[in-house]
């Protein structure tokens, strides 16, 4: 059971740094795990909170939410306002009783293929280690 | 429920302003709850193989059998190169014969063919904004390419994600701005210079902003330019008098790009013009001063008492506080340096009536507005005294190669006689070391090439022994990169000439502490046995890095960078000159090492690439703009704040406070829509029931 089962890992990408990084990880032929979905935005600062919650409730085991390094921000400020509001949902996401790990913004530039693909082993390797997210039992 | 109508009538008012045709798009207005999908959506699904670069990892058949079973899907199919004519035309087609209301193509990166797919999908006689992109080749089938089973399962969740937004998407309508029909050129060295004057000569009045006091940049530094062996300043200078005299530049050093606001066509850009303290002829006819202003005579430099070293000859020249670098100099208005100027008031008094002299000066900003810039912030050389092995800085006769250029230079501190700057004596066996600091794993160095190192020391190699009877020239190299037109046959040229070359990198140099003479130790790795020899003088030809100010620079511009500071092109194979800001060009070694025909090369680039929007005089802005869904709104103000580019504004209506969006000053970031308490951001083409859609779609629509 354990090997066969396959995590469902939401990526919520900006357009200019972390879409195009992971876009060069291919050009690249950089290998990593198949287990994440991505969601392209144009800026880190369109993501809602919500939509973070919602893809918990949905079932997902965990979500990656990636963007420009500080200062890099094809908007100027948008990952910093990003950045902040995770707090808050990891907060959030405490108090319902959910591991916080289950959530983790990055930063990876436009140039920073080989890093997407260890950010993606990495989260891939978290949610691996917390297993199931408990939501997905509940649901059922 | 009833409350829900109302809001659905007035917020697809509002965006259909434009769409007298859109009328089905209304269905998918902002008021639509998250879960409704549209009506009658039918959405076709299209499949690339890429050749075997997708079909080699993705089951193409498994995937396109699977995406007929999706809601909303009504058409499905695949192709060799789905960008192809062929591949495109089957998209037209199919959108005509089954009506189809939304386009989904799995295949490469939107970043590399969303703008083809979209004009084959209006091509089709459908809003081009009616098309999704399912990335199943960069992100999928590149980087899972022993894992077929994971990757077809990847591709058939991104299938189905792109479907679910592009059951949803919207007519939308890029915005035409009209484009300012002016350009900067910030950086006015080859590159910088070579794209003004390109701009300039097809009739755009460009701004070229140059940081010192003169332009010029590292090419003016040079002696003699490899395979020709022209004199650098021969064929430089005519150059930089052209931009002096171009009537269309207006030419700007000694400032610096202090602040840039607005997007492609309306930049406003603020310039902090350095307090010079000398006036020009024209500063000082606006004062009131006839015939005064600088004329280059020197009499200020030939009293001033202050003497620093002169950058321009890498500091082995002095100049004064007051100074020029050199007498070609363009423009010819001499500078002070105020952290040195001791303000003892000589040059003023030498000055005369031409009143040139003001001690006085402070630094002053201007604004202007311009459609398009290009950065051509070119380079610095990396600080090789961190490869403490070869003693540079530590041995006095261990010199960098833009130091060689300076002793080698006619013009140079030493009028052209190359010396040992230990003790003046000609040397007569001469080290180059390549790859200093290029190529360099080890951590303190860079590990790119730096790509001009290797034909310039072998441009060297030929200098001395053309110039000093009986030297020998030893080249330490790694490999010898003669790529370009003319070179290799320098390269056998050199070899003739009897310069030695030793296949192998420099271990270490040891100095001689009475004679100052050195001693190279490496490997030769052609022979297999390391080698000890002595030499007059070493010269390192240093690994080149992007310049002081590029970090800078590049993040006022919005332009990215690559992991080692070069600006990052839009494409680095199909649009070089480009950046991902729109309206913001590269030309010259700010991207990435290169020679000088290279340099001019993407610096006409550039330029051409910059000049199409001023003479289209129009561009569309993607319409990704943020709209208030009114009765949505609270008018608590959260998102005006949040607002990077102010864009967003309180306005009284109907008694009371809503939101309002300026969408040229949107730029679609969605920062405002990621926060809004209420969900009253709308933001096209990304809107939250589109993208809850895709939430939806991936975590729920595979089970049910």
């Amino acid at each position: 059971m354990a090997e066969e089962w396959k995590p469902k890992i939401l990526g919520i990408v900006c357009n200019w740094c972390s879409y195009a990084g992971a876009d060069l990880a291919g050009s690249a032929r950089t290998q990593y795990p198949p287990d994440i979905r991505i969601v392209r935005l144009m800026c880190t600062g369109r993501v809602d909170p919500l939509f973070i919650m919602k893809a918990f409730s949905d079932g997902a085991d965990g979500v990656l939410v990636s963007g420009c390094h500080f200062g890099d921000c094809h908007y100027l400020e948008g990952n910093y306002k990003a950045a902040k509001r995770m707090f808050l949902v990891k907060s959030l996401l405490k108090n319902i009783g959910l591991e916080d790990r289950r959530l983790r913004m990055t930063f990876v530039s436009a140039s920073e293929g080989a890093k997407w693909a260890k950010v993606i082993e990495d989260v891939v390797k978290t949610i691996h280690e917390l297993g199931p997210s408990p939501l997905t039992e509940l649901r059922q | 429920m009833v409350e829900k109508k109302t809001k659905k009538e007035t917020s697809a008012k509002k965006e259909t302003k434009k769409a007298a045709a859109a009328a089905t798009s209304q269905a998918a207005s902002p008021a639509a709850s998250p879960a409704a999908p549209q009506k009658q959506a039918k959405v076709g699904v299209f499949i690339c193989h890429c050749g075997t670069n997708i079909a080699g990892s993705i089951d193409i058949k498994a995937v396109q059998e699977y995406a007929a079973t999706l809601p909303n899907v009504a058409h499905v199919d695949n192709y060799q190169y789905q960008c192809s004519t062929p591949g495109q035309k089957k998209i037209e087609d199919a959108i005509k014969e089954k009506g189809l209301t939304g386009i989904v193509v799995a295949a490469c990166s939107p970043r590399l063919h969303e703008p083809t797919f979209r004009t084959a999908t209006k091509e089709g006689g459908l809003n081009p904004f009616r098309f999704e992109m399912a990335n199943i080749r960069e992100q999928n089938a590149w980087v899972h390419m022993h894992d077929r089973e994971g990757a077809t399962s990847k591709a058939k969740d991104a299938v189905r994600i792109a479907v679910a937004k592009a059951s949803l998407l919207q007519d939308l309508f890029p915005k035409a701005v009209k484009v300012e029909k002016t350009a900067m050129v910030v950086g006015a060295g080859v590159a910088g210079m070579q794209a003004a004057l390109d701009l300039a000569n097809a009739g755009i009045k460009t701004y070229l902003i140059e940081k010192s006091p003169t332009i010029g940049g590292r090419m003016s530094q040079l002696d003699k330019t490899f395979p020709t062996l022209d004199c650098s300043q021969c064929i430089l200078t005519p150059k930089m008098v052209d931009v002096g005299r171009a009537p269309n530049i207006n030419l700007m050093t000694y400032t610096e790009v202090d602040s840039v606001e607005g997007f492609i066509g309306n930049f406003d850009i603020t310039l902090r013009k350095k307090a010079r303290g000398v006036l020009t002829p024209k500063e000082a006819e606006a004062k009131g001063i006839v015939g005064g202003g600088c004329n280059g005579c020197g009499d200020c430099e030939g009293v001033c008492p202050v003497v620093q070293p002169n950058p321009f000859e890498m500091g082995m020249k002095p100049r004064k506080a007051i100074y020029i670098y050199h007498p070609q100099v363009v423009p010819l208005i001499y500078t002070i340096d105020f952290e040195s100027c001791i303000k003892c008031g000589l040059c003023v008094t030498s000055c005369g009536d031409k009143k040139a002299i003001d001690l006085e000066m402070k630094d002053e900003f201007e604004k202007v507005k311009v459609g398009t810039a290009i950065l051509a912030v070119g380079f610095d050389l990396f600080p090789i005294e961190k490869k403490e092995e070869w003693g540079y800085k530590k041995f006095d006769n261990v010199v960098t190669s833009l130091e060689f250029e300076r002793l080698i230079c006619a013009s140079g501190p030493t009028g052209g006689h190359l010396v040992r700057p230990s003790d003046g004596v000609t040397p007569k066996k001469v080290a180059f070391v390549l790859c200093a600091g290029s190529r360099d794993n080890t951590g303190v160095g860079k590990p790119y090439c730096s790509r001009f190192c290797c034909m310039y020391s072998l441009k060297h190699a030929h200098q001395i022994i053309e110039k000093i009877p009986g030297v020998i020239p030893y080249i330490f190299y790694m490999d010898i990169r003669s790529f370009g037109k003319a070179y290799e046959e320098f390269y056998y040229r050199i070899q003739d000439e009897g310069a030695k070359f030793i296949r192998g990198r420099v271990s270490h140099i040891l100095e001689n502490p009475e004679t100052k003479n050195l001693t190279v130790f490496a490997d030769d790795t052609l022979l297999d046995r390391p080698v000890q020899i002595d030499f007059d003088m070493v010269v390192l030809a240093a690994a080149v890095q992007p310049s002081e100010d590029t970090n800078r620079t590049r993040k006022l511009f919005g332009v990215s960078c690559s992991m080692d500071g070069w600006l990052l092109e839009a494409h680095p194979k199909l649009n070089p000159c480009g950046t991902t800001t729109a309206g913001v060009f590269l030309a010259g070694v700010c991207q990435g090492p290169k020679d000088i025909p290279d340099t001019v090369a993407s610096a006409e680039g550039a330029a051409s690439a910059a000049s199409i929007p001023i003479h289209k005089g129009e561009v569309e802005l993607e319409p990704y703009f943020a709209q208030c869904m009114e009765e949505k709104c609270a008018g608590c103000g959260l998102c005006v704040n949040l607002c990077p580019y102010t864009a967003l504004a309180l306005v009284e209506k109907e008694g009371r406070k809503v939101m309002q969006v300026t969408e040229a000053k949107c730029k679609g970031c969605g920062t405002c829509g990621g926060f809004c308490p209420g969900g009253a951001i709308w933001m096209q083409h990304f809107a939250t029931p589109q993208i809850m859609a895709q939430i939806d779609a991936f975590l729920l629509g595979g089970e049910q």
